[in-house]
């Protein structure tokens, strides 16, 4: 055990959870003034249901020794975690832990939280509270665990493979980007779009929330390096330096475009490469993380288009910048990962590696997509049948707020 | 008597305020309001996707006054108001047939 590292984790930690807060307030602030309750409270009720369920099972699911497709029991209930001398099953040798295992725990938790999180972006307005708590409480047991331990786990199948994933490019945002579509094409449009303009009423509450997020996920990139250490220096300068691109890129593309720099570009584009950046944050170096925001700053710009074309209301665009965003990053990294950054990493094809890693990053994208997806359309369509998923036209008209929560934002 | 109604734009209230107390206006009703008239609406950016705003924030100004005095009234108000770009508004002049003040009970003329 080394106490300087623990102290990090558990500072990454709270960082981590801080996200989620901020999350809530990114999207809060894009919504009509009716629908900003609802949207904090599927937010913040993610951090009191995903803790309790990570504690009781999901924790054991995702790291427990249970071959390489998913963890078992033997860690339900905080079973022996709290035991300084416990080890995690496939942290050994290279992989050892220097934290005490119930602080790994606690780090991890905060990625369960904020993962289904997401998603409340494309949901956004529509959604019972009911059927929420339903699919938060199943998606983190059985796609969320699931695909942890895949990729995290190193006994999971794509870790032993040879993909990386530095802080959950596939696990988090291609994983909750993709159930985010599933939902929304169960779900459908909200009432008048896209014909009915419904404008954000607090686009400050959205760059709030944007300064939230880039603070918290210095934790949540840096934190990932599970030590104190050169790693996650680098960590955290790669982080700040994709989300500084990224907003550059992004409001290039906007300007030439659409004739203006916005202020919800700029925080758009700022997630955009945090989002890209997080597979790669603890693999790449030099300038290779301006070059993947500039990339992921453009193309996530460029993919908001699609919902249009497509005709899917993805209302704050959690596909475009958490599903295409975590696609370029995860692919990018085959081509930007360099050996000379994190000897436990690969060479991608920039850096001499060949094709190898490039094509272990596919599986990795194409399996998180087809297994979260398949499991999510599933679940949400289950709800639907079962006991509806969207509130009534009248709610609608409603707001969350008042519908859902007996509440008002704003008196 | 006449009520006055100005539909003006929200910059220029103060203006207008003033002007009518130098003109001996004693008081006045405003309402934050939103419409549109030959100015239109304008268009929002929001990620990419164009959208119409059809409706401008304006203020409307309500103002009692005495059949002789409104000539003068609309003129003030008209010239504290304008910019003379589009979207200055408009001012228009309804009958009133009895107004009371309520802590007092006058009416008519006594209670502008």
């Amino acid at each position: 055990m080394d106490s300087g590292n623990t102290a990090w984790v558990l500072a990454a930690t709270a960082l981590v959870l801080f996200m989620t807060p901020g999350l809530a307030f990114f999207y809060g602030g894009m919504l009509r003034s009716k629908n900003v309750l609802g949207m904090l409270m599927q937010n913040f009720f993610s951090m009191g249901l995903v803790s309790v369920l990570w504690v009781l099972v999901t924790f054991s699911l995702a790291f427990g020794d249970g071959g390489k497709w998913i963890g078992d029991f033997h860690f339900a209930g905080l079973s022996t975690i709290g035991n300084v001398k416990t080890v995690l099953p496939g942290y050994a040798g290279d992989f050892a832990l220097t934290i005490p295992a119930i602080v790994f725990c606690g780090y991890q938790m905060m990625f369960a939280v904020i993962t289904p999180a997401l998603i409340t972006g494309a949901i956004a307005d529509r959604m019972k509270f009911a059927a929420w708590a339903v699919f938060l409480c199943l998606w983190a047991i059985l796609v969320y665990a699931p695909i942890a331990h895949w990729v995290f786990s190193p006994t999971g199948w794509l870790f032993k493979r040879g993909a990386l994933d530095f802080a959950g490019g596939t696990v988090v945002h291609i994983n909750a980007g993709i159930a985010a579509l599933m939902c929304i094409i169960v779900l459908g449009r909200r009432r008048g779009w896209p014909r009915e303009p419904m404008l954000p009423h607090n686009l400050p509450f959205t760059l709030l929330g944007t300064g939230i997020l880039w603070f918290g996920w210095f934790g949540f990139n840096a934190g990932s390096a599970l030590g104190a250490n050169a790693l996650a220096g680098q960590a955290l300068m790669n982080t700040n330096l994709a989300a500084a691109a990224a907003m550059l890129g992004w409001l290039i593309t906007e300007r030439i475009k659409d004739g203006h720099a916005t202020t919800l570009g700029a925080a758009s584009g700022a997630v955009a490469g945090l989002v890209a950046i997080t597979p790669c944050a603890g693999f790449v170096g030099g300038i290779s993380p301006i070059v993947i925001g500039l990339i992921a700053g453009s193309v996530c710009f460029l993919a908001i288009q699609l919902k249009f074309r497509f005709g899917y209301d993805d209302s704050l665009d959690v596909v475009a910048v958490h599903m295409v965003g975590g696609i370029i990053g995860s692919l990018l990294l085959g081509l930007f990962a360099d050996r000379a950054i994190n000897s436990l990493g690969a060479d991608g094809v920039f850096f001499g590696g060949g094709s190898d890693l490039l094509i272990d990053q596919l599986v990795a994208v194409g399996s998180t997509l087809l297994y979260s997806g398949v499991v999510s359309f599933i679940l949400i369509k289950g709800i639907d049948l079962v006991m509806g998923a969207r509130i009534t036209a009248d709610q609608e008209d409603e707001g969350l707020d008042k519908s859902q929560h007996a509440e008002s934002a704003y008196a | 008597m006449k009520l006055i109604t100005a539909v003006v734009k929200p910059f220029k209230l103060d203006d207008v305020k003033a002007a009518l107390k130098d003109h001996g206006v004693h008081g006045m009703t405003v309402v934050e309001a939103q419409g549109f008239g030959r100015q239109r609406g304008h268009t929002e950016v929001y990620r990419g996707a164009e959208y119409e705003v059809d409706f401008v924030p304006k203020a409307r100004i309500e103002v009692l006054a005495e059949d002789d005095d409104v000539r003068a009234i609309v003129d003030t108000i008209v010239n504290a108001a304008r910019t003379d770009k589009i979207g200055d508004g408009k001012v228009w002049i309804t009958p009133v047939d009895a107004v009371t003040r309520i802590r007092t009970g006058e009416m008519g003329s006594d209670a502008i």
